[in-house]
């Protein structure tokens, strides 16, 4: 089993700790409703040193993206060194190895995938780079720490005031870069914030430093929580290999706009398109009292099974159950939700449903 | 935390003597923190019988739904209301504000045949 480099800081601040992905990670410090209220209303912090960081260099880069890639890569240089780029790593049936964040440096290539889908992800890249001049450096030296929520930048400005007029400017999706931190402003809660990447020598330090100025320390169940009121998907959960991007409300991450650009999985994300769609992604309130969860199943009002859910939650925002679910297109607002041996009613809504500390569905 | 005037079952249900043939019942300390932050709790009606194992109700929490288990046989007498208006009463005082039901026993005699909180304690390593 794995250890991060804030292993220690994280049982010195009495997380529990769980196994996740062969890594020990922090589930929670307490309580996970606190967290998830914290990272809404003022700062919180995230070691999520478990995900991988590799760079992508040499002069095949950009192709190779290209070709590895759903969306465009070459679009990043419109905006400059440290622009990032969500997007999907498909298969040859358009299915979702893995999603991922790239950015675009002055080094070449950063690449940022989930923890749990390393070794497959890292096999077929090798693969796929074959046919391509690149190196792959993954970057073990390095840990990342998501700093979210309304007060995340200032917090972190006030920490490094040589880059506070920086940090402070810097917009959505694009990364600062000194020396070997990198400091990009994306998250996974919904909230403004930064994920930092550094040495793992600097991590507990700057930790530290963090929790000196307030910032409290949050698990992965938060983060699970805070994503989810967001309306963004987890691997594994609301996307896989069988899953294409149309399905998990992933289509903007899929860039067609370059007729003359071939990517893995291109023929075959196109075909379904024209063949039309079968499955949406859908958000789900829970009317009543109780908890959605994973697995469970989907009727319309005629009690034909439609979908399924794929994430659920109690959502410490709205204080009641919401969900992510994979239906069949359906014309009502209400369906019906199988939980346990009774069918509760939910209302169909869209993503997300908390952004920036406010709640967006009625 | 584990008193000794209360007894115990290895699904993690205390019960503990109210009068002469009524018990309270509730989760153990050791259940909420393992489930972590309460958000919904389901429980028998009043006049409901209840069979020692049965699945009685649930009690979910952010992270996970658990079946709670009868561990007596009785009759439902009352439930806790303001648990179930706010479940987080059984995360912060699992053994007292928190309770779940109050039981009428079937039989008296069964509570001596539950865990001691000497024997819960071995149970769950604390």
């Amino acid at each position: 089993m794995q250890q991060t480099a804030l292993y220690n800081s994280h049982l010195a601040n009495s997380a529990k700790m769980v196994e996740f992905s062969n890594w020990q990670m922090p589930i929670n410090y307490g309580s996970q409703i606190k967290e998830h209220e914290f990272v809404r209303s003022d700062c919180g912090m995230f070691d999520v040193s478990h995900m991988a960081i590799t760079d992508i260099t040499g002069i095949d880069a950009k192709g190779f993206l290209r070709y590895l890639l759903s969306n465009d890569v070459a679009k990043l240089e419109n905006f400059g060194y440290g622009k990032a780029l969500y997007s999907g790593m498909l298969n040859i049936n358009a299915g979702i190895i893995d999603d991922l964040i790239v950015y675009y440096t002055e080094f070449g290539y950063r690449m940022v995938t989930n923890a749990g889908t390393y070794e497959k992800d890292m096999k077929w890249i090798d693969e796929v780079s074959q046919k391509f001049q690149v190196e792959l450096t993954k970057r073990n030296d390095l840990s990342i720490i998501a700093v979210q929520g309304p007060n995340s930048i200032t917090k972190v400005a006030g920490l490094r005031p040589d880059l506070a007029v920086k940090l402070t400017e810097l917009k959505p999706f694009m990364a600062l870069v000194v020396n070997k931190w990198f400091y990009a402003r994306t998250g996974y809660t919904g909230e403004n914030g930064l994920e930092i990447m550094l040495p793992s020598i600097d991590a507990e330090n700057f930790w530290n430093k963090l929790l000196s100025v307030g910032v409290t320390p949050c698990g992965l169940a938060a983060r699970d929580t805070l994503r989810l009121e967001a309306g963004m998907n987890l691997y594994g959960h609301d996307m896989n290999e069988s899953i294409n991007p149309s399905e998990c409300n992933m289509d903007w991450v899929v860039d067609l706009s370059d007729a003359d650009r071939d990517f893995i999985g291109k023929a075959m994300y196109i075909k379904y398109k024209d063949s039309g769609v079968k499955y949406i992604q859908s958000g789900l309130v829970l009317e009543g009292r109780g908890v959605l969860r994973e697995g469970q199943k989907i009727y319309d009002t005629h009690n034909n099974e439609i979908g399924i859910i794929t994430s659920g939650t109690f959502s410490p925002t709205l204080k009641l159950s919401i969900a992510m679910a994979r239906i069949k297109p359906i014309v009502e607002t209400r369906a019906y939700v199988g939980i346990r041996d009774k069918l509760e009613l939910v209302k169909l809504c869209k993503l997300p449903f908390v952004r920036n500390g406010k709640i967006l569905i009625n | 935390m584990y008193s000794s005037e209360v007894k115990f079952v290895d699904t993690h249900e205390w019960v503990k003597k109210d009068s002469a043939d009524v018990v309270l019942i509730g989760i153990t300390h050791h259940a909420q923190e393992l489930l972590g932050d309460l958000v919904y709790i389901e429980l028998p009606k009043v006049g409901s019988q209840i069979k020692t194992h049965a699945v009685i109700g649930v009690v979910e929490s952010v992270k996970a739904a658990s079946d709670l288990y009868s561990p007596i046989d009785g009759e439902v007498v009352e439930v806790n209301e303001s648990v179930i208006s706010d479940p987080t009463l059984a995360n912060t005082d699992p053994h007292h504000a928190g309770w779940l039901l109050k039981v009428k026993l079937s039989d008296t005699a069964q509570l001596d045949t539950l865990m001691s909180a000497n024997e819960y304690r071995t149970l769950i390593g604390a």
